[in-house]
């Protein structure tokens, strides 16, 4: 353990006492920060030294932790933060901070807004308070649930045991549901003084300081009224409700309302071994299980030091693309149906994803939850003919076919009229709202995590990031044509390269132990960055799994980017953030 | 001009229109190339993947062919080669089932001595996520993913908890699901099995070189003590050991058949469980 030096921040000598300790994991230092002072240091590294992306924040509770103690600091809590510089691209920095159970740390959102849903998250699943949040309330769970369920010790209803395997399924596995020996009556408890009978929703939003300022008032002086949209209604993309204040049509607030399809996917995670994670990992952004299994590959990779063979990095880097290109042709689709466009183009759209799905199954058994890859490679190799009908697809049917979707929609006047300027919100404040993916580089930033700091073998292709310069509804949809086309061609040079040979790195099954440390693995999924957080102290199971998914965080921007158009405008503007609610709810 | 955009596009979706009109047109729409005709509007359809026209399958008369390693709910298999089950319970595959659905109870014979093979199998299809690790790391090729995914029941207890009886198919029945990956496995079990026999045969071989020395030794060292027995006497000695061997050998081919009998009739039996509990399912569930 290498004692990092402190001036790789810049700290000035007033602040260099504020980070209590250092240590260097095999990738990436890490530093401990006094509580009181982690908003000074993430003020200077934002303004000096252009850290301006607030990528990945969570918590992490060592109570019983196996492993050594890092940075000689012991409380039990700790707060994760990984910053990036989307000016300057590569890796990050991580700070921490560790507090006691029940503390309070100030709120970062003064610094980073995007800071906003993912304190909640924390606060939620941890009870961390955050001095200065503009609204913290719950946000996955109910006021009426009673615990904070991510701690080490707090146990689910059918808790069984600590870590799978479980032993009662052999030898002597007798079938039985847990559900039948633990009654509902005394499974609900509620937070000591919360009166179930008496409990009424909160209605609060978020201070939107981004939004832009829109002139017309409204021509007839109205009273503002509560609208609910959603949960469930087909423009809202699942279970996910739009609290909104409107006057007439026009939205004067905006708060996202989610956790419907919450299953605590994280808790879960550290129950199962690390190879058990693979599968679920597919039900998080479920149209891109492909992706979403390279991205946890990716980290546990890192983590425990494994090789992947050649031929596995090509067939991950066709999967992902052809993953790509699914996620754009439907979110395409979906956006014009959310203008009003119902079907046709949402058609068209998808015809060529069931054949891009024919081959996912034909290669890995499912269309959807692929559960292809493995740490150190993917599972199985192509059958036969797979590779010429794919090349078929990358070199002739896909081109085609988005051409075709080119000139069916995007000179379409009523498009334009729709999507011109509906939804603006200038890239900075995308930026500080800790928004990925398509969306800021439809603000006219090229930042794209295959070019910043590339990963798997995306250094060896050609291909460009398109950037459009609107920021809005039009360039959203046709940011992520171009993106598509760009895909085709990395499949065409992927498909064209692809070397024979091994397709599974030795040591990566199920009784995988990942090394002692923790490890932040990100990647450009389609709907932006993924990121999977991992804390291990050498066992079989992770210490800490989180995921750091694009749709939860791209749904900071929502509020902002709504405020001062319609209520229309304002199911068109989900729409193109492109969420999908298995990974908002996780 | 104002409307161009708009005319553009909807020239695309005339195309659209007219290219599938004329393909439904045809004595074989693009879509049933290369289909499996099995009368009454009911086929099994194969999309090329150059198919042009209507993509939309009419289910449940028509039905894509699904690929080998299409996987939905494992199965077990009966090896009807050796008439019996294949899965030892080892209970690898109840440890790395990611949703812990599958719970084995291990057999035991009279004396309570563990045995290898299981009383009973569950698979909670509920609960199953379809991730085929139970194949990947059965080490006995006793699991398998099945195809068969219209499982439709109205209760989910006890109708999709199921046991080893639905659970268990014929191995047959694998190899015509996954003729290439069964074809493999074959010939790689053989293979195996092989260099099995022929490690045992050199042990035998082996064992059989360290008696006869042993005995030759012995019968150096016995050579100068008196023969206990004479010549005549070893040889009648050596003949009813022949005999004795021969019975033994008839016998033991009637108790070989009586055993495959019984392999035949838990097989017959196996089978009609499984049928009474489909219909049982199909009853419960009302239909
Ligand atoms: S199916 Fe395979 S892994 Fe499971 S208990 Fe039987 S032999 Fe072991
Ligand atoms: S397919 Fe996966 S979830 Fe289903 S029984 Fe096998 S291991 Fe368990």
């Amino acid at each position: 353990m290498a004692e990092a030096p402190v001036s790789d921040l810049g700290l000035s000598p007033e602040l260099a006492d504020a980070v209590v300790g250092t240590w260097a994991e095999d990738t990436e230092t890490a530093y401990v920060i006094a509580p009181d002072r982690i908003l000074d240091v993430l003020t200077h590294l934002r303004d000096a030294q252009g850290y301006d992306f607030l990528s990945n924040l969570t918590c992490v509770d060592y109570q019983g932790y196996g492993g050594k103690l890092r940075g000689d600091v012991s409380e039990r809590l700790e707060i994760v933060y990984n910053l990036y510089s989307t000016r300057r691209g590569g890796g990050s920095v991580a700070l921490h901070v560790r507090v006691p159970a029940d503390d309070t740390v100030p709120t970062a959102t003064s610094v980073y807004p995007g800071a906003n849903l993912q304190e909640r998250e924390v606060y939620d699943l941890y009870g961390i308070k955050f001095d200065g949040h503009p609204n913290l309330r719950r946000i996955l769970l109910w006021d009426g649930f009673h615990g904070h369920p991510m701690r080490k010790d707090w146990h689910e209803a059918y808790y069984e045991e600590d870590a799978k395997p479980f032993r009662s399924r052999h030898p002597k596995g007798d079938y039985e549901f847990h559900e039948d020996k633990l009654p509902w009556a005394k499974n609900t408890t509620y937070p000591a003084g919360w009166d179930p009978d008496s409990w009424q929703e909160a209605v609060a939003y978020v201070p939107v300081s981004q939004a832009p300022q829109h002139e017309n008032k409204p021509h007839l002086d109205t009273e503002s009224i509560v609208v609910n949209l959603g949960p469930h209604h087909p423009s809202t993309h699942g279970v996910f409700r739009m609290l909104t204040r409107v006057e007439g049509e026009t939205i004067l607030a905006l708060e996202p309302e989610m956790g419907y399809l919450h299953r605590n996917h994280e808790k879960i995670g550290e129950r199962n071994t690390w190879l058990m994670n693979m599968p679920f990992t597919d039900r998080l952004d479920y149209l891109n299980s492909m992706s979403n299994n390279w991205a946890y590959a990716l980290a546990v990779e890192k983590l425990a030091d494994i090789e992947v063979p050649e031929r596995a990095e090509y067939l991950r880097v066709i999967m992902a693309e052809f993953t790509r290109i699914v996620n754009h042709a439907w979110s395409i689709g979906f956006i014009l149906n959310d203008l009003g466009a119902l079907q046709t183009p949402a058609l068209y759209a998808i015809e060529e994803r069931e054949m891009i799905l024919d081959l996912f199954e034909a290669v890995s058994g499912a269309r959807m939850m692929c559960n292809y890859m493995r740490f150190g490679g993917v599972v199985r190799d192509l059958p036969e003919g797979w590779h010429e009908q794919a090349a078929y697809l990358a070199n002739e049917r896909l081109p085609r076919a988005l051409d075709e979707l080119d000139r069916l929609l995007t000179e379409n006047e009523i498009l334009r009229a729709r999507g011109r300027g509906v939804g603006y919100l200038a890239v900075e404040d995308l930026i500080a709202l800790s928004v990925s993916g398509p969306m800021i580089r439809a603000g006219g930033l090229a930042y794209d995590i295959r070019k910043a700091e590339p990963y798997g073998i995306y250094d060896r292709f050609d291909f460009d990031i398109p950037t459009l310069p609107n920021s809005d509804i039009f360039d959203r949809y046709y940011i992520r044509l171009l993106e598509a086309k760009e895909s085709v061609r990395i499949l065409q040079q992927a498909l064209r390269d692809m070397p024979e040979g091994e397709i599974l790195g030795g040591r990566g099954g199920y009784t995988l132990r990942a090394p002692e440390g923790e490890v932040y693995g990100r990647l450009e999924a389609p709907k932006g960055e993924l990121g999977f957080y991992l804390a291990s102290d050498g066992k079989t199971q992770p210490w800490r799994y989180h995921i750091r998914s694009p749709s939860y965080i791209n749904l900071n921007a929502l509020g902002p980017m709504s405020v001062g158009y319609k209520v229309a405008d304002a199911i068109v503007i989900l729409g193109a953030i492109d969420i999908v609610l298995g990974e908002v709810d996780r | 001009m104002f409307g161009t955009g708009l005319l553009k596009g909807l020239g695309v979706t005339l195309k659209h229109a007219l290219d599938t009109f004329e393909d439904d047109r045809e004595s074989v729409p693009d879509r049933y190339r290369g289909s499996l005709e099995l009368g009454n509007n009911r086929r099994v359809i194969q999309q090329p993947i150059d198919q042009e026209g209507l993509l939309t399958i009419q289910y449940p008369e028509e039905k894509r062919l699904l690929p080998e390693r299409f996987r939905y709910i494992p199965m077990l298999i009966w090896d009807s080669e050796k008439q019996e089950d294949r899965c030892t319970a080892c209970g690898i595959c109840a440890k790395v089932c990611p949703p812990q659905c599958i719970w084995i109870v291990r057999d035991s014979d009279e004396n309570g001595k563990p045995m290898t093979r299981c009383s009973d199998f569950y698979i909670d299809a509920a609960v199953c996520m379809s991730c085929s690790f139970c194949v990947e790391f059965c080490p006995f090729d006793a699991i398998k993913m099945n195809h068969d995914y219209e499982l439709a029941v109205y209760d989910r207890y006890p109708q999709l908890v199921y046991d080893m009886a639905e659970l268990t198919v014929p191995l047959e029945y694998y190899a015509a699901l996954w003729p290439t990956q069964y074809e493999e496995e074959q010939a790689r079990r053989k293979e195996e099995e092989e260099q099995k026999r022929k490690q045992e045969e050199e042990k035998a071989a082996k064992a059989a070189a360290r008696a006869a020395a042993k005995s030759a030794a012995a019968a150096e060292e016995s050579a100068g003590a008196a023969p206990r027995r004479s010549a005549a006497e070893l040889q009648a000695l050596a003949k009813e050991r022949a005999a004795q061997r021969q019975a033994q050998a008839a016998d033991g081919g009637g108790s070989d058949d009586d055993a495959a009998a019984a392999k035949r009739a838990r097989m017959e039996e196996l089978k009609r469980r499984a049928q009474e509990r489909a219909r049982a399912r199909k009853a419960e569930s009302g239909e």
